[in-house]
């Protein structure tokens, strides 16, 4: 059976002044019905870039999109505007970090809800309007009557950030984006959206592709994980998998730069990865990690490593993923 | 007994929020609320808690950057209030800070051996240009950059070492106490790390004390010595590192702690859910502030205001709860 989404040798480059920005170059991956997929790495690894490029919302020029992005078989790169914008917001929903620049500030949050509702699935005011109304309550939020009418800048950031989950599933999507959908808020705020994003997914249906840095946020929420580093997809496997027997020498490295509840004690030093990110304007000849990793042989300079199988679902790109 | 480094009692910092056509103040912010605590020389004292809590307010009226609404600070056995602006001068030498974004602390248009050399012509540590130059290098090479950096410009650093050379410029006076506020939560994760090490060493070679202002709270757990944990203007719990994340004993604290994430997808935590969001500090509940999202709330709390009472070696607590046994 072929997976909900795959994507399949995605380069999304960017033409700047200084030279074309590789964010990300050559990344496969696929995404099942129904499951949550976290894709993990630090700022600037291409994460979002990725995120963006499947919902159509890079700009080009001045970047250019190569690869396949085929979902439920039909190929995204390829389609025209026109078709992309009657797939966004319906079979794609989306979440983004930061829900007061994502809400319009000027409509009312029943507005923006039953918005796409009218113009997806047709549905007249009436409807669209008790679909909201559906939405917002599913998503928790108190008196929702009174919360249809109000606009983004009445609502707490949890609040609208619940606003912003009940939008994007409100055409009841195949895929939901969300990119860092918990970055920006408190802890125990943290704790409800993960909790409500669980229990929608369980009700709908619909699959997740999760971005984040947060390994904590991994740990609770995703069934398989993709680790990227300077635009490539360095490991892959499920979440049991990564945090167990990781192979990729920074897979470990992100790991041990954790802090662990019940493990800490003064002046114990936590695992440093040294250096920063690679530039991307330059093109990378090996492993872009080589620079930073302390098993980088004379190999690893040289030739980009292959992907490599270590078991059925997980494989890293390393010349040594072989080695435990 | 010795005062402490930085003594901290009943600390209480209203803001005015002005509307309407006059601008006249018609409410209040309660942003700290009668806050006591110390940190002694060489420890770290975290400060947690969630956004609006106040945490930030009291870095800023320990830096001497606001002017304490009532309550009192010492440093050094010295208290702020009525201090002249060069005693107070004196203090900051010794007092510094390192801000969560490295970019908007720094002056982008002066050069890295400018922007380090600022307090230690300032305070007037080293004399003369060669010296100030050769102490920017050695302090430079310390935070673990290369000394070339002298002649650079902020923006050709990533955030890491942006924030590394924040670091060189609060050792660079001589501090005896950093104010950290969340001076790791903007870098990724690996860099984060680096930081975190970094202060550690610098604490350790230097007798550095920290007041780590952060909501990171697995970061928390890493450095500090002791914890104290704010919610709406008011310390909810105080005590060692190892005693309150052990046994965590007010309610808040309790959320708090278990909502966090763990990066371990073979523990499934069970959470005392909280409900709701942060009530206004404008207008903080009466008795207990924690009492609209407490899931053990009663009568009491909703009246009376409960105040820090010793609950186990080394750790306080503001909750009626477990009265008997405290």
């Amino acid at each position: 059976m072929a997976a909900l989404l795959e994507v399949e040798n995605l380069r999304t480059h960017f033409a700047t002044r200084n030279g074309v920005v590789r964010a990300v170059d050559g990344l496969s991956f696929h995404v099942d019905a129904g499951e949550t997929l976290a894709i993990v790495g630090e700022s600037g690894c291409g994460k979002s870039v990725t995120s963006l490029s499947i919902m159509g919302l890079v700009d080009q020029p001045p970047a250019r999109i190569a690869g396949q992005i085929r979902l439920d078989g039909r190929d995204l790169v390829a389609l025209p505007e026109a078709e992309m914008r009657h797939l966004r917001g319906n079979e794609i929903g989306m979440i983004f970090q930061e829900p007061m620049t994502s809400l319009n500030p000027l409509l009312t949050i029943g507005h923006q809800i039953a918005e796409p509702v009218m113009l997806h699935q047709g549905l007249d005011r009436a409807a669209a309007w008790a679909r909201a109304l559906d939405m917002l309550t599913l998503v928790g939020i108190p008196a929702p009557e009174r919360r249809l009418r109000d606009y983004p800048h009445q609502l707490s950031g949890g609040m609208r950030q619940r606003a912003m989950i009940a939008m994007a599933l409100a055409c009841n999507p195949k895929i939901l984006v969300a990119d860092e959908p918990t970055t920006a808020l408190d802890v125990t705020i943290q704790a409800q959206i993960i909790a409500l994003m669980r229990d929608l997914q369980q009700r709908t249906g619909s699959a997740i592709i999760l971005i984040t840095h947060d390994l904590g946020v991994v740990a609770e929420m995703a069934a398989r994980v993709v680790v990227m580093y300077a635009g490539r997809k360095v490991e892959e496997a499920d979440v049991a998998t990564i945090f167990a027997d990781p192979r990729h020498p920074y897979t470990r490295g992100l790991l041990g730069a954790v802090p662990r509840p019940g493990t800490g004690g003064a002046c114990h030093r936590l695992a440093e990865i040294p250096g920063s990110v690679p530039s991307l304007i330059k093109p990378l000849v090996g492993c872009a990690f080589a620079g930073r990793c302390d098993r980088a042989a004379d190999i690893c300079h040289r030739a980009a490593p292959a992907w490599r199988q270590i078991a059925p679902g997980h494989g890293a790109a390393c010349h040594f993923a072989g080695a435990a | 007994m010795t005062a402490p480094l930085l003594g901290v009692r009943d600390l209480v910092k209203h803001y005015p929020v002005r509307n309407g056509l006059f601008g006249r103040a018609t409410e209040t912010v309660h942003a700290v609320d009668g806050v006591s605590f110390h940190v002694d020389a060489g420890e770290t004292l975290a400060i947690v808690g969630e956004s609006g809590c106040g945490k930030s307010t009291v870095g800023k009226v320990v830096l001497g950057l606001a002017p304490a609404t009532a309550g009192q600070v010492t440093f050094g056995g010295e208290s702020y209030a009525g201090l002249r602006p060069a005693d107070m001068k004196r203090i900051r030498r010794r007092l510094q800070v390192v801000f969560q974004d490295p970019f908007s602390s720094m002056n982008p248009r002066m050069r890295v051996r400018d922007i380090i050399a600022e307090p230690l012509e300032n305070f007037a540590v080293v004399d003369g240009r060669d010296a100030v130059t050769d102490r920017v290098r050695d302090l430079l090479v310390r935070v673990g950059l290369p000394a070339e950096a002298l002649n650079r410009y902020p923006h050709e650093f990533s955030g890491g070492q942006r924030q590394r050379i924040c670091i060189a410029r609060a050792l660079a006076p001589g501090a005896d106490l950093i104010v950290c506020d969340e001076a790791v939560s903007a870098l990724d994760v690996s860099v984060k790390a680096q930081i975190v090490n970094l202060l550690l060493d610098l604490q350790a070679e230097f007798g550095l004390a920290l007041l780590f202002i952060s909501h990171d709270i697995a970061v928390v757990e890493h450095m500090a010595h002791r914890v104290a944990v704010m919610y709406l203007g008011r310390i909810m719990e105080i005590g060692d590192r190892d005693a309150l994340f052990a046994r965590p004993r007010h309610p808040y604290t309790q959320a708090l702690l278990s909502a966090v994430p763990v990066a371990d997808p073979t523990v499934r935590r069970v959470r005392p859910m909280l409900t709701g969001d942060l009530p206004s500090p404008i207008d903080p509940p009466g008795g207990c502030r924690f009492h609209t999202r407490c899931p053990l709330a009663f009568d009491r709390c909703r009246v009376d205001e409960p105040v820090l009472r010793p609950v186990g070696p080394g750790q306080q607590m503001a909750c009626h709860l477990d009265q008997a046994d405290g």
